[in-house]
């Protein structure tokens, strides 16, 4: 009964006609203390946005901004087919965010659960043979890897089938060589959805960012876009993205200290 | 690895022995501390009335846990829903415990009378509290990351409380719960003693006026293994619905 709801279901070879994300003149105040003021941002329908900066200069506000879970102090967060956000946003937490009670498939499918609509457990099947998890499907969190229940998370954001999605620091807790496994499955998954993730580490930036956008000072401002050759997700090892990283890399530093 | 019944049999031989040493040698006064085979016998003689009693106490400490674990949760549950109305209960609560449940005894056996009926009110309201209180406490601490996580998928306010927040505070719960069973049997057992006619507390006074130690200890070994039983039991139950929980059996399994 509530199939009719259900958005459309983009496919990994027909293109699609994705919205983009619109940021407009967006300031985040506590008190007197200004966190950001008058960011302004657009993510193209399918783009894949890294955001980078140092941690507490206020990009995890901004990612609750965008997902609707904080309230801005000044400024608009609107998607570009003109549509209304809310309802389309899949939103990857710090954490795995995995719920410890459900297996891993009821994990994969908890959006319909929470909203009470019929689940599939055939398409949850299908997502995590694409995480590589489909033997997995019975088991609980806590039996799972830090990068097993990284993938179970990612198969949960893309059973939710919403052109946006939205990643806080996502693979911050994997030791770094999991965190690269984790990092092509994304970009590799990932690619056929409006993509904003914030993160506070320039390789994982320039390895799966398209455009890269640097986040600094106090009150922080965005710097100019910077955008990274070749398809992701790129080798650790590539040429312009080491030339990058290092540029990265000087920016936070200025403008941590500054 | 030690099996799990070896640890409680050898507290237990060990606390017996040395009980038994402490009589034998400290030339104690029967009247005092009877030595443990004067107990047993009088375990066995008084067993009709025992059996009798542990039943009126049984009675009354499940029916105490049933009835308070039940509106304490109702509790916790209503305070969660809203917030309006925790400000309201909050304080009563509190209340409830300022007054201690020893005071209350009596005028509750006027109440509700000599019977069942007093005693397990009597229970209830000391089990109540700390089944309230940590449930409460386990609803309204639900990671704040779980909660962003079902607020961007559109989830309804109820929705979040049936799937996330109380599955969450279900080990809040379960501490709370088995506190509570570890001290249910004071409250049953304080209602017998201001006034009753049965019950393992009755036989304790009735045994303590005519000096009859040996059948006070036999009472109180009687309902200190009621009591072990019972928490066992709410333990293996909670154990199973926490099959999840780190430090509940499960999770690492």
């Amino acid at each position: 009964m509530t199939d009719n709801d259900a958005p459309p279901r983009p496919s990994t070879h027909q293109p699609v006609d994705l919205p983009g994300l619109r940021i407009s003149g967006l300031g985040l105040q506590y008190g007197t203390r200004a966190i950001f003021t008058d960011l302004d941002l657009t993510v193209q329908g399918g783009e894949f946005v890294v955001l980078l900066g140092t941690s507490g200069v206020g990009k995890s506000s901004l990612l609750k901004i965008v997902a609707g879970l904080t309230r801005a102090s000044a400024g608009t967060v609107t998607a570009t087919d003109g549509l209304p956000l809310a309802g389309r946003i899949a939103y990857m937490g710090q954490q795995d965010l995995l719920y410890p009670w459900l297996t891993v498939i009821e994990n994969v499918m908890l959006g319909a659960r929470l909203r009470g609509e019929r689940q599939e457990p055939d398409r949850a099947r299908h997502l995590l043979e694409r995480v590589s998890l489909q033997d997995r499907a019975k088991a609980l969190p806590s039996e799972l890897s830090g990068g097993m229940r990284q993938r179970v998370a990612i198969a949960r954001t893309l059973y939710e089938s919403h052109p946006f999605v939205l990643m806080d620091e996502p693979f911050s807790a994997l030791d770094t060589f999991t965190r690269a496994q984790v990092q092509d499955l994304t970009a590799e998954l990932l690619q056929d959805h409006t993509v904003l993730l914030i993160t506070h580490d320039p390789l994982e930036a320039c390895r799966i960012g398209r455009r890269l956008v640097v986040l600094t000072g106090h009150p922080a401002r965005l710097g100019p876009p910077i955008e990274v050759p070749g398809p992701t997700p790129r080798a650790p090892d590539d040429e312009a993205l080491l030339h990058i990283q290092g540029h990265l890399m000087r920016i936070l530093m200025e403008g941590h200290g500054a | 690895m030690i099996p799990t019944l070896v640890r409680p049999v050898v507290t237990f031989v060990v606390l017996i022995g040395a009980w038994w040493a402490v009589t034998r040698l400290g030339s104690i006064p029967f009247y005092l501390l009877p030595q443990p085979p004067a107990v047993l016998h009088a375990l066995w003689q008084q067993r009709m009335l025992l059996a009798s009693a542990t039943f009126t106490t049984f009675s009354e400490m499940a029916l105490g846990l049933a009835i308070g674990t039940l509106l304490g949760s109702l509790c916790a549950l209503a305070m969660a829903f809203s917030p309006r109305l925790q400000r309201w209960i909050m304080p009563l609560l509190l209340l409830s415990q300022a007054i201690p449940a020893f005071a209350m005894a009596p005028l509750l056996v006027l109440w509700f009378g000599f019977g069942m009926m007093s005693k397990v009110v009597m229970a209830t309201i000391v089990i109540f509290f700390p089944v309230a209180a940590a449930f409460s406490d386990g609803l309204r601490h639900t990671d704040p990351g779980w909660l962003d996580l079902a607020h961007t998928m559109g989830a309804k306010q109820g929705a979040i409380l049936r799937h996330v927040r109380l599955p969450a505070a279900m080990p809040a719960f379960g501490s709370g719960l088995r506190v509570a069973t570890a001290i249910a049997p004071i409250g049953a057992i304080v209602g017998e003693w201001v006034g009753a006619s049965a019950g393992l507390g009755y036989v304790m006074l009735n045994a303590n006026a005519r000096i009859q130690t040996d059948v006070m200890f036999a009472a109180l070994f009687v309902l200190a293994v009621m009591t072990v039983l019972i928490w066992t039991v709410v333990d293996r139950v909670l154990r199973r619905i926490l099959y999840w929980a780190p430090g509940n059996g499960g999770a690492a399994r």
